[in-house]
């Protein structure tokens, strides 16, 4: 289902990413030694207990941050500063409030320099797809949190990234706007066949839309192990979970997951995140 | 304790006119009586008599017109500069590093003190005024906009990196309106300070401006020159006030109203 040849991939080996901390004599490894690879147009989760350092190891990968040790290159290419051919999701949408949606949405088109007319078209397009016709003029204050999420997405889809990076993006939604936010980033992902890296706490999530799974240990992050999930495609989040294959999934994985979890939990209750 | 009752506006401004009222009333019927020397506080209906005439003849816009001129001369080039400035510094970390004590001792020094050299250095007229509000003006807006473009939130500014904003974009698009709200939060604050420096500047030696008429009055022992020129400052201020909230609700259309 995967083509090889699709560009996109994402090599990382022997990713390594340390912090000093300032008030202690000491270094804290929030990711170590971390390598797999993203196949061009693969759908990849990444999973793991808060504070493992998967949002640091989607930062290294978008070039907004220096890693310590490892490489990781890009269709072959070293990461070195920010990639024009990507494109990230925030956890919070880091979408611009003094902004209207249509600006929001234009915004990446005007900084690469689009021409205004055909500029003008895809951003209506693109408004049209994530179903905001009609709120072009309103600021962002005035949106949901689902339709702020929609207008980021659209921001990152318009520019048409070759590798979208998304940072836990629906985790502050409500149950319903996310499995509606999701069905509608599998239709997306489905018609363009971009490389997605999506992090997530949630194994449900995470089985739910991705081809692979990557679990991650507790802090320092290390990759524990990774999931092919055969599910069929196309999928629709709601139902694929009551498909048989889903529960066995999840409960292979949790036990992988579950012990890290109860780990990162206990370090960070005796505040001993080193 | 749940006693809180909703307040009554119209109560409010009842009690707030009545209060106003009785004051006056009061302070009437005091020096009428000779309770109090006419001579120190002046007297509501001569206060009232004054300001009449003082806007009948015209007296009184000559001069409003020059503090308003030098007001906001004073504003629009110290506000400039504080941008400027507060741009300069947040961009360049080590010029900030450079001038903070002489920044923070600046703007320490009352610069009320300042005004008679100024006066020295720049004559009497406008523009030893308008360095004086230049003075006041820009330390409020230099640390605003210092403080915003600092404060600006980094998941914007590294969305903007990521969009593929070059350093022209990153300014235009993201940190000029960032600062933008914090300079408009001391927009009030500045402007209060703008008045207070040309009046100040028009006390201590001038020959016209709100500033000139109370000092020259006060020279006179003409408490009523005083107390009216006082009142006629308070109604321009409050006027300037009102018309800067609507202005910041109009620039902050993009904020939820409940900030």
């Amino acid at each position: 289902m995967v083509g090889h040849d699709r560009t996109g991939a994402i090599v990382l080996e022997g990713v390594t990413q340390r912090f000093p901390l300032p008030r202690e004599d000491r270094e804290f490894t929030a990711v170590q030694d971390v390598s797999f690879t993203v196949r061009g147009g693969e759908f990849v989760s990444i999973v793991g207990p808060s504070g493992c350092g998967k949002s640091t190891l989607l930062g290294l990968v978008a070039g907004l941050v220096p890693g310590t040790a490892g490489r990781i290159t890009l269709d072959g290419q070293p990461v070195s500063g920010v990639n024009p051919r990507l494109g990230f999701v925030f956890q919070r949408d880091a979408i611009f409030p003094w902004k209207t949606v249509a600006q929001n949405v234009g915004l990446p088109l005007l900084f690469r320099g689009v021409d205004a007319a055909s500029a003008r078209a895809r951003v209506a397009e693109w408004i049209a797809r994530i179903g905001l016709t009609g709120f072009e003029g309103y600021h962002p204050h005035q949106l949901s949190g689902g339709m702020r999420k929609r207008v980021a997405l659209a921001m990152t889809m318009v520019y048409e990234p070759e590798i979208v990076l998304m940072d836990e993006p629906f985790g502050a939604l409500d149950v319903q706007t996310r499995n509606l936010m999701e069905n509608d980033l599998l239709e997306i992902w489905a018609q363009f066949r971009r490389t997605v890296v999506f992090v997530t706490h949630d194994l449900e999530e995470a089985i739910a839309l991705s081809d692979r799974v990557v679990v991650m240990t507790a802090s320092p992050g290390r990759v524990k192990a990774i999931y092919p999930i055969d599910l069929p495609r196309p999928r629709s989040v709601t139902e694929i979970r009551f498909h048989p294959e889903f529960g066995r999934l999840y409960e292979t994985m949790w036990t992988d997951l579950k012990d890290e979890v109860r780990l990162g939990y206990e370090r960070s209750q005796k505040g001993l995140m080193g | 304790m749940s006693g809180v009752k909703r307040v009554s506006w119209a109560e409010i401004r009842l009690w707030r006119a009545g209060l106003l009222v009785a004051f006056l009333a009061l302070w009437e019927v005091a020096t009428r009586r000779g309770w109090i020397d006419k001579f120190f506080v002046s007297q509501p209906t001569v206060l009232a008599t004054q300001i009449a005439e003082w806007v009948w003849s015209g007296f009184i816009f000559r001069h409003l017109w020059v503090t308003m001129q030098e007001t906001i001369i004073g504003f629009l080039l110290g506000t400039l500069l504080g941008v400027v400035v507060g741009f300069l510094f947040a961009h360049w970390e080590k010029l900030a590093y450079i001038f903070d004590p002489l920044m923070v001792a600046l703007n320490a020094m009352p610069r009320v003190v300042l005004a008679p050299l100024f006066i020295l250095w720049f004559g009497l007229g406008l523009l030893s005024k308008v360095v004086m509000v230049i003075s006041l003006v820009f330390f409020v807006v230099f640390f605003s906009t210092y403080t915003g473009i600092r404060e600006v939130d980094r998941d914007l500014v590294n969305n903007a990196r990521i969009l593929g904003a070059t350093q022209r974009h990153m300014i235009r698009h993201v940190l000029l309106p960032s600062a933008l709200t914090w300079i408009f939060s001391s927009l009030r604050t500045s402007v209060g300070f703008a008045l207070i420096g040309a009046v100040v500047g028009e006390y201590l030696g001038s020959h016209e401006g709100m500033g000139y008429v109370i000092s020259y009055a006060e020279s006179m022992f003409n408490s009523t020159g005083v107390l009216a020129g006082l009142l006629v400052l308070m109604a321009a201020v409050i006027a300037i006030d009102v018309a800067l909230k609507r202005l910041d609700t109009r620039f902050s259309y993009w904020k939820p109203a409940r900030w």
